[in-house]
């Protein structure tokens, strides 16, 4: 009898404590998201009083839409990042591991980027990449390598490239922190005794440094995949989206909400697009889930 | 790279290098490459560095050390642009967003870890599925719903929605499910109430975890910048991070003036960082789980 006195109270006692968080969770973020699926089947914009049911009909848009079409293509191309950047931070790891002297300043510095806001990191590599007078096509010019300045960030063939290098630049140090700790538990003796056996560095790298760091190496596809396909910031400060730069989440952003480009808000169509957006991230997750669960198992 | 040739060799030649020296050179270059990378890594902040104390006759040059250095830009930015409420806007929302998380994890982390109880295990996956499902999906209708609950263009409706968060809550279960039972069973003997419990002596043993969960969140939310760009209009509620991309538009040909707000900008973030690398890095590693 007592007991299940105790227990109804700590049951209340619980969904006392739980409470803001579910109607936190609930109004702001469930309920939205049931909306995005409801709303991408209408024609919707805020105030109108034509807001009507349309079925599928935003999604067949979508298909014959080449602006979608294009964002899509760079939200995929986006995903070149994660290989660079896993190969990038992993030698990055390698370089700083050994505890030298002055070894935490340099890590620190290679952190930098990392705690620096996205918006300031944008602006300071479109200081970098200018035409005119960026510090590449000046330094170019200056050996005489070039004539005329190379348009980084709006020419449509490089400016999709410019924008991932920073992206991936940013995130570097990141991973490389997620590598060193992986390195760390690489068995010293097993290094050691393949050496003294007479194994090349490369092969010791090979045989008993990458299986040991994989699990991370899977683990970082799946960040930084998921990242790459959300992408807006660095797309927003460096080219608004021009020169062929629009991702997914861009595109969203501007028929959507964006006011200053006076597009009509066509929030039922852009919640469309969000759902392509959701399937791709789900179908990202789903595929990296599997494939470390095989090489758990493996 | 002088490694002893393998066996098959009949005679055995005298290496090209010491193992010794080998290690050296090794170091050497090793540092070499250290330190040239720290151009690239720091290269950039350096430039804009140096462009936010230059007069505007020679804004780009490629020197890191600029000609009669100024520090009038750091004013006029100021003058020009309402930096000043930027920096009280991030400064609040920041604060608030992390204390809110740090409390309302906590309380949903604690009987989720240590209570029995009815719809427990759906709770905690509907949490989770929360870290599944990409914001920008429903950013619009989260936008629309601001609106009719007039928090669109105000701190209260950038706050709001990140106030809780599955990976706190994820993070805070974890401990409070590593602390013993005998600790709790002692205050109950006390007849120590059950909140008087959780406050008092279970949430101070999280302490680690949440000094780690209060740097992801404060440097999450000190450059958060599209739901603020969503929701805020007026100029006197722009965060930091949205005043330096208006910024950028409005300062187009005044690059030192941009330069000196996004140095200001980036700042408070770099400073505490190498205050407190330790935590900073910790803090922020355990975000892996969250991606």
């Amino acid at each position: 009898m007592k007991s299940s006195e105790s227990k109804r109270r700590r049951t209340l006692l619980a969904y006392a404590f739980l409470l803001p968080t579910l109607l936190v969770l609930g109004l702001f973020h469930f309920f939205p998201m049931l909306q995005a699926f409801g709303v991408s089947l209408m024609t919707y914009t805020p105030g109108s009083p034509r807001n009507e049911f349309v079925g599928l009909a935003n999604y067949t848009r979508l298909v014959h839409d080449p602006a979608f079409w294009a964002a899509l293509k760079n939200s995929v191309l986006y995903l070149l990042c994660v290989p660079v950047v896993i190969g990038l931070s992993l030698a990055l790891a390698i370089l700083v591991e050994p505890q030298i002297p002055f070894i935490s300043f340099f890590r620190a510095c290679y952190y930098v980027p990392v705690v620096t806001m996205m918006v300031v990191v944008a602006y300071a590599w479109s200081l970098i990449f200018n035409t005119d007078y960026g510090a590449i096509n000046q330094g170019l010019i200056k050996f005489g390598l070039i004539e005329q300045g190379i348009p980084w960030m709006t020419s449509p063939k490089m400016a999709l490239w410019s924008v991932m290098s920073v992206t991936v630049w940013k995130g570097l140090g990141y991973y490389m922190v997620m590598f060193l700790v992986a390195l760390k538990a690489v068995p010293k003796e097993l290094v050691e005794a393949a050496r003294i056996d007479g194994a090349r560095r490369w092969q010791v790298f090979r045989n008993v440094t990458l299986p040991a760091v994989w699990p991370i190496i899977t683990l970082t596809a799946v960040i930084s995949a998921i990242s790459a396909v959300k992408v807006f910031e660095e797309i927003y400060m460096m080219t608004r989206g021009k020169a062929d730069t629009s991702t997914l989440v861009f595109e969203i952003y501007i028929t959507g909400i964006d006011m200053e480009q006076g597009s009509g808000l066509e929030m039922g169509y852009a919640s469309a697009m969000g759902v392509v957006l959701f399937v791709l991230v789900l179908v990202l997750s789903i595929f990296s889930i599997r494939s470390m669960d095989r090489m758990y198992t493996s | 790279m002088a490694a002893r040739t393998p066996v098959s060799s009949s005679v055995e030649r005298p290496p090209l290098l010491t193992p010794r020296l080998e290690e050296r050179l090794l170091l050497a270059l090793r540092y070499a490459l250290l330190i040239s990378l720290l151009a690239v890594f720091i290269g950039p902040f350096l430039w804009m560095v140096s462009i936010s104390f230059r007069g505007a006759e020679n804004v780009y040059d490629l020197n890191l050390i600029p000609k009669n250095p100024t520090l009038s830009n750091y004013v006029e930015v100021f003058r020009a642009f309402p930096l000043g409420h930027a920096f009280l806007n991030s400064i609040l929302v920041t604060t608030i967003t992390v204390s809110l998380n740090l409390l309302l994890c906590s309380l949903a982390a604690y009987p989720l870890a240590r209570f029995e109880f009815f719809g427990k295990r759906i709770i905690f996956l509907l949490i989770l599925s929360t870290l599944m499902i990409p914001f920008q999906l429903y950013m619009i209708p989260l936008f629309v719903l601001t609106l009719k609950l007039s928090l669109a263009d105000t701190l209260a409706g950038i706050i709001l929605p990140w106030s809780v968060g599955a990976f706190g809550i994820y993070l805070l279960k974890q401990h409070y499910q590593t602390i013993p039972d005998s600790l709790e069973e002692a205050a109950r003997i006390d007849g120590a109430g059950e909140v008087a419990i959780w406050w008092r002596i279970m949430m101070p043993l999280t302490k680690p975890a949440l000094a780690a969960l209060a740097v992801f969140i404060f440097v999450q939310n000190w450059s958060d910048f599209l739901w603020p760009l969503i929701i805020i209009n007026s100029e006197e509620r722009y965060t930091l991070p949205i005043a330096v991309a208006k910024m950028s538009g409005a300062f187009i040909d005044k690059t030192q003036y941009m330069a000196a707000g996004s140095v200001l900008a980036a700042l408070p973030v770099i400073v505490f960082f190498f205050l407190a690398q330790r935590r900073f890095i910790g803090g922020l590693t355990l975000g892996a789980v969250k991606g």
